[in-house]
């Protein structure tokens, strides 16, 4: 692997998982359906036949159990990932990940680490309606205790495992389905970190802050705006905890302009929290007030023209940004 | 109806920039009351209101430039009724029950559709004054405009809703020239035009004569030293407070030399409003006036005098301060020259100066010994008074300075 290479954000996954399988046996792999169907979104395709039903766990219809497997095996020594099928249904394992995973080092005195990595779908845009389609990773980012990590790229899919793997606290992943099928160019690198944002597309009039499902839709935006003179910046937060202040106020420094873009709910999502370390940190260095583009204020409609209304756009972050300007 | 209308602030000042309303509309104004700070070429004025009544509307906007006389505000008159106004900068009436959407009907509380809140509106039958509205600029523009030095309150905004953004901050920074770009050089350069409007004016109107007189401060010294050994530091009285109150005192049997000479035609005032020639520390002087000067007694007046020498050079004089001086004092204190023979300011017909007091043989009775001495200057007006005059004057100024015990009254 010594060029760059294209592969799909699902390969980069499964090569991410396949490869921390391979270089530590107490990595194992436990959820819905990853071993005799190969994963519900193919991630572990093949996996039960290399490495066995022994580290290829197929769970019952169970999160609140299996997420608390996964937890007693990480205090036990070994290094869980456990995918939760969807975000819509870790809310069944809520009390696991937030009471017990996330407090645990806390509530022992330093005792007892959570060395435990759950994997979970995020988003919409697949016409699976309101039920299937949440975005709570903000619910998640609201607690201390946990580190929550949003890979947009493939390069981020394909390196952020092993650091949460290494990390000794619980990582969250989000990846967001409408990702899934996105190929390009995975860099010749040996790693990336799980502790900064990064600028995906350089510019200098305004500040697109995004993560996630969002990022393409932010770059799209951009290109468009480049076609009328307005050089967008483009940040990737990729950790949404700890956030990298530092990297968004880098951002808002030199564009003195932003628009924060995702896909909660506006009222307590998380771009508001991006506005607020705004306001605390940048505030002297706003041109304009800061904009936001996140979904509508309604349950993510199934028909297919309402969920597109519904969801952030690139149509309607450029017309954020034109807000900004005259 | 009152108009109130920018007064002029010296006689150096054809037109000020608002800075700030310290009066809204609805508020009550006394006579005396601080209503507006005003930017002149030389500093910053709270200006003072010399009419009674209730704003009815605000006229100028801060970062208005406008000429004297210009009506920036309308008073209602104690008593007047308000003649209410429909439309812009006027009050607004809410039609009565207009109030709240929230209606009991028959069956009882009607559904009310979410987001048909009640609008904010005020009671029917009040009046709702319309705040200044808060002029809208980017925080990284205000921030940038203090770095460059631009004045914010002339940009015209071309962000959203005309707000003053980075660019126009940075364009008009572009435009202003290369020397201007500093607002302390700025006002350096403006007062220094001011001063030379004023003083050409002067020297160009006023048929000025000169006199002096060399007057023996011994006793007036002496009396000081003994006076302030009893005062603690912050009390003490210097020699300067001294000679203004001997000032004073003489122009009250000399009223040809106290008071305003305005279209061909001379008003003595009453009372005397002692102009004091401050220097500012960038350069060129302001005289603000210390109020009924011979009335006061001298520990009263020194207050003032350093009252006043802080304020000026801080910037924040008030109007009737800067307006109201009918003679100027000048002082060129320890480090200045022997003697002073200054330039009258109009519309006022005289100028006193004093030199430096220092010590001077004295011949007196056929003998000759060392006092500490000053000399006494007299600029006046000859359309007003004559040398004979001027020099009784400066006669009786010397005998106020032979009395302390006197003065200090």
């Amino acid at each position: 692997m010594s060029l760059s290479r294209r592969l799909t954000y699902r390969e980069a996954v499964r090569e991410a998982m396949q490869e921390a399988l391979r270089a530590d046996p107490r990595v194992f792999l436990m959820g819905e359906d990853v071993g005799r169907y190969g994963g519900t979104y193919a991630f572990s395709k093949g996996f039960l036949d290399e490495f066995g039903p022994e580290r290829i766990r197929d769970t019952p219809l169970s999160e609140l159990g299996f997420v608390g497997t996964g937890i007693g095996a990480a205090l036990g020594g070994l290094r869980p990932i456990v995918e939760v099928m969807t975000v819509n249904f870790s809310l069944l394992a809520l009390d696991q990940i937030v009471n017990t995973a996330a407090l645990l080092r806390h509530m022992s005195g330093g005792q007892f680490s959570v060395p435990l990595v759950i994997r979970m779908a995020t988003g919409a845009g697949r016409q699976l309606a309101a039920q299937h389609s949440h975005s709570l990773e903000g619910w998640y980012a609201h607690i201390p205790g946990i580190k929550v990590l949003t890979p947009a790229t493939i390069e981020d899919a394909r390196h952020m495992l092993w650091p949460a793997l290494a990390d000794p606290d619980p990582v969250v992943i989000f990846e967001h389905a409408g990702l899934f099928n996105m190929e390009g160019e995975l860099p010749d690198i040996d790693g990336v970190d799980i502790t900064t944002a990064k600028v995906r597309r350089a510019g200098r009039d305004v500040a697109l802050i995004t993560y996630g499902g969002c990022l393409p839709k932010a770059l799209a935006a951009a290109e468009t705006l480049a076609t009328e003179g307005i050089e967008a910046e483009v940040l990737d937060l990729r950790v949404l905890r700890p956030l990298d202040t530092a990297g968004i106020v880098a951002a808002v420094a030199k564009c003195h302009r932003a628009v924060v873009i995702d896909e909660n709910w506006k009222s307590g999502g998380f771009a508001a929290e991006v506005m607020a370390r705004i306001m605390e940190h940048a505030f002297y260095e706003l041109d304009a007030p800061v904009a936001r583009v996140c979904s509508e204020e309604v349950p993510i409609p199934y028909a297919k023209h309402l969920e597109e209304a519904a969801l952030p756009q690139p149509e309607k972050i450029v017309a954020a940004v034109k807000g900004l300007f005259a | 109806m009152i108009d109130f209308k920018l007064p002029s602030l010296g006689a150096d000042m054809d037109e000020g920039v608002l800075l700030e309303w310290k009066v809204k509309p609805g508020d009550t104004v006394k006579k005396g009351q601080v209503v507006c700070v005003v930017d002149t070429a030389k500093a910053a004025i709270d200006v003072e209101s010399w009419q009674e009544g209730t704003v009815a509307e605000l006229l100028a906007q801060p970062g208005d430039k406008m000429p004297v006389g210009t009506v920036m505000m309308r008073l209602l008159a104690p008593g007047e009724a308000a003649t209410p106004k429909v439309g812009a900068g006027g009050i607004e009436h809410v039609p009565p029950g207009a109030a709240s959407p929230r209606k009991v009907g028959a069956g009882g509380i009607e559904h009310v559709p979410p987001g048909a809140a009640s609008p904010r509106k005020v009671s029917a039958g009040g009046t709702a004054p319309l705040a200044a509205e808060r002029r809208r600029i980017s925080p990284a523009a205000k921030k940038r405009a203090a770095e460059l030095g631009v004045d914010i309150d002339q940009l015209v905004g071309s962000g959203p809703q005309g707000a003053v953004t980075l660019e126009d901050v940075e364009k008009a920074a572009a435009q202003q020239p290369a020397t201007g770009a500093q607002p302390a050089a700025d006002r350096t350069r403006e007062m220094r035009q001011a001063i030379a409007a004023a003083m050409s004016h002067s020297k160009r109107e006023i048929p000025h004569y000169y006199v002096s007189e060399d007057i023996p401060l011994a006793r007036m010294l002496a009396w000081l030293e003994e006076t302030n050994a009893q005062r603690p530091m912050i009390d003490r009285l210097l020699p300067a407070a001294a000679l203004l109150k001997a000032v004073a005192r003489a122009l009250a049997d000399y009223p040809e030399l106290n008071g305003h000479y305005r279209d061909g035609a001379y008003q003595p005032a009453k009372a005397v409003h002692l102009g004091v020639a401050i220097a500012l520390r960038e350069g060129g002087l302001i005289a603000p006036a210390i109020l009924d000067a011979q009335a006061k007694p001298l520990t009263k007046l020194m207050q003032e005098l350093a009252d006043l020498v802080r304020r000026a050079r801080a910037g924040s004089m008030r109007s009737s301060e800067l307006s109201a001086a009918t003679v100027t004092v000048t002082n060129l204190g320890d480090q200045g020259s022997h003697g002073v023979f200054g330039v009258i300011t109009p519309p006022q017909v005289a100028l006193v100066g004093f030199g430096r007091i220092a010590e001077r043989p004295w011949a007196e009775n056929g003998g000759l010994k060392v006092l500490p001495v000053v000399t006494a200057s007299l600029s006046a007006d000859h359309r007003v008074s004559d040398g004979h005059r001027g020099a009784l004057f400066l006669r009786s100024l010397a005998d106020w300075l032979q009395q302390p015990e006197e003065l200090a009254r």
